[in-house]
Order: structure tokens, then sequence, then C-alpha cells
């Protein structure tokens, strides 16, 4: 249990979730005033989808350590690379998904079943 | 019209498997941190943005001080500046009110989505009504599914790690989004760094969400930098 006010918890929720709404409306709001985009600007752009969901994906198939051998051994990296193929094969989620999960619990309870 | 509602709204199903676990361990987590279900309910419908919702209630779970997770929930969700300018081109034809309207809505799967299928110009579809679909979808069922989780408790084992599904969303959303080399330069440096800043941040107590801007950041440089040269 937390030992905060009641209203330290909702003055949180609520600081958060104005500032989050607002990072949303940003450029949003202000891009009626800009016609074009800068070329410079669309350039980096492109390259925010593939740097940021990496970014959210790469620690989460690892357990992030200075011992890259160590940490290349994960059934949640094979699982991941399998997830990848499928996605890049199919590009469907549900079917990413579906691979992945079966993957990783192939991974971490099938070596049980066999020996 | 509608048709375009119903689409996003049938291409939010794939999402909502992988954010559904997440809503679920949301609500359990927040549950655990000893917040009152209403607390809960309005961080997800006033934040609506999982990563940010669940290192706070860790974060409160851990007596942090209202200022660290103020500013980490935030530096956490400054990803979605980049999110906004990237959609931002696509709604200028509407209104500031259907803009703020919109906004409200702007997720990680709600701004991927849309922007691919934007740039599917055959099916040339009503931007808004696709992007409302989705999102007011996944709002619903991320709200209902937090109050779920916030119920249930902690029934879920822990043994069929089903929050791997969020990667795997990430995954099934980036792999597509790869359209050529500098792009793969972009994501594969994005990993590296995002990997080496997680240790750092666990290992040195850096603020949370710290590791995944940076990373960002030096994918993008790479990224743009691969850009340049190829094309020279």
């Amino acid at each position: 249990m937390s030992e905060y006010a009641v209203l330290e918890i909702w003055a949180v929720i609520l600081v958060i979730a104005v500032a989050t709404y607002l990072i949303r409306l940003s450029f949003i709001h202000l891009f009626g005033r800009i016609n074009q985009v800068p070329p410079r600007v669309t350039l980096v752009l492109k390259f925010v989808p593939a740097a940021v969901l990496a970014a959210l994906v790469a620690p989460q198939l690892v357990t992030p350590s200075p011992d890259v051998a160590e940490m290349v051994v994960d059934e949640r990296l094979a699982a991941g690379i399998v997830a990848a193929a499928v996605a890049w094969w199919r590009g469907d989620v549900l079917v990413t998904i579906l691979v992945g999960m079966v993957a990783l619990w192939a991974l971490q309870f099938g070596p049980a079943l066999v020996f | 019209m509608t048709e375009d509602f119903k689409a996003g709204a049938r291409d939010s199903i794939g999402v909502l498997l992988g954010l559904v676990p997440f809503a679920l361990v949301f609500g359990i987590a927040a549950d655990s941190a000893g917040l009152s279900t209403i607390q809960t309910v309005v961080m997800s419908a006033g934040i609506f943005a999982g990563t940010a919702q669940l290192v706070t209630v860790e974060l409160i779970a851990a007596n942090a001080g209202l200022a660290i997770i103020v500013v980490t929930g935030i530096v956490i969700n400054l990803r979605m500046l980049m999110y906004s300018a990237s959609i931002a081109p696509h709604f200028t034809e509407y209104g500031q009110r259907t803009r703020a309207v919109l906004a409200y809505f702007l997720t990680d799967h709600v701004y991927a989505m849309s922007i691919a299928e934007y740039a599917e110009e055959a099916r040339s579809r009503n931007k808004r009504l696709y992007y409302l679909g989705l999102g007011v979808s996944i709002w619903l069922v991320w709200v209902a599914t937090t109050v779920v989780g916030y119920v249930l408790g902690a029934g879920i084992p822990d043994s069929l790690n089903l929050m791997f599904a969020i990667p795997l969303v990430f995954l099934a959303i980036l792999v597509p989004a790869i359209e050529d080399a500098p792009q793969v330069v972009a994501a594969l440096a994005s990993a590296v760094v995002a990997i080496a800043a997680a240790y750092a941040v666990a290992e040195f107590g850096l603020p949370q969400g710290l590791d995944l801007l940076i990373a960002a950041a030096v994918g993008i440089v790479a990224g743009v930098t691969a850009e340049e040269v190829t094309a020279r």
C-alpha cells in the first residue's frame, strides 16, 4: 500500500492526463498554420515509427545485460524472431501474436514435455 | 462513410488481443498499489497510455516522490509529440474542434495503424472516421478491461506470460512499416541503444522512459545519416 494523501494521487493522475493530452494535441493543433512540412522534418519523421517501435520492443525480448552472449540466449528473443518473420511474411497482427505466443510457450514448456 | 469507422473498429481487433492482457495487468497493479476504482478508471480514460499508466502505478506502489512520478509519466508520453507531428498533415482538412477530439485518441496503436492505412491511397478511406473507429474501440476496451483486471485481482497465472503479447503487437506493426535500408538502420540502432539504455536505467536508477527517448533519438539520427549517405 502507498502512503499518499488521496488528493496527491488525484493530482498525479490529472497532471499526467492533461500533459499527455497537450502532447498529443501539440502538432495536430499547430499544423494548420504551416502548409508544408519542411523536407528536413519529413526526413526525420520517416524514421520515427521504426525507431520508437524498435525501442519499445527490443528491451522486452531480452533481459538487458552487459553480457551479450548470455543475453541473446532467451526464449523471448527466439519467439520474437519467429514472430518478426511471420509479420514480414503475413503482415497480420493477430497471426503474429498467435505464432509468437505459441513459439514462446513451445520453448518454455516444450522441453519439459519432451524430456 | 460509416464503413470507414467500422473498418477501423475491425482493424483494432488484432491490437486489442495484445492490449487486453496489458489492461488486465494494469488493473491488477492499480489495485495492489492501493488506488480506488474511480482513480483507476480515470487513469485509463484520461491518460489512455498503457506504458505510462503502468509505470505511474509502479512508482506509486514504490512510494516515489510525486514530482518524479509526474515527470516520468510525461517523459514516457513525450514520444507522442512525434506521433502528433507525423499524423498532423493528415488532419489539416479538419477544424480545430475536430482536431482537439482526434488528438485525444492518439496512442501508439491508433497512430501506427492509421498511418499505415493512410499510406494505402487506393483505399481512400475517410481519415477521421477510420481513426476514430480504431481509437474509440481501443479506448472502450482499454477502460473496460482495466476495470476487469482491477476486480479480478491477481487471478491470472503469470506462467502463461501473456504480457509477451505486447512486444508482439509492436513487432507486427514495426516489421511491415520498414520499407527501405535506412529504416532498417534506424530500427537496429534504436533496438541496440534501447537495450543498453534500459540496462543503464535499471542499473543507475535513471528515470524510466529516458531509455526509450534516447534510443528513439539515436535511431532517428542513424536513419537520417544512412539516408544521406546512400543518397550521395
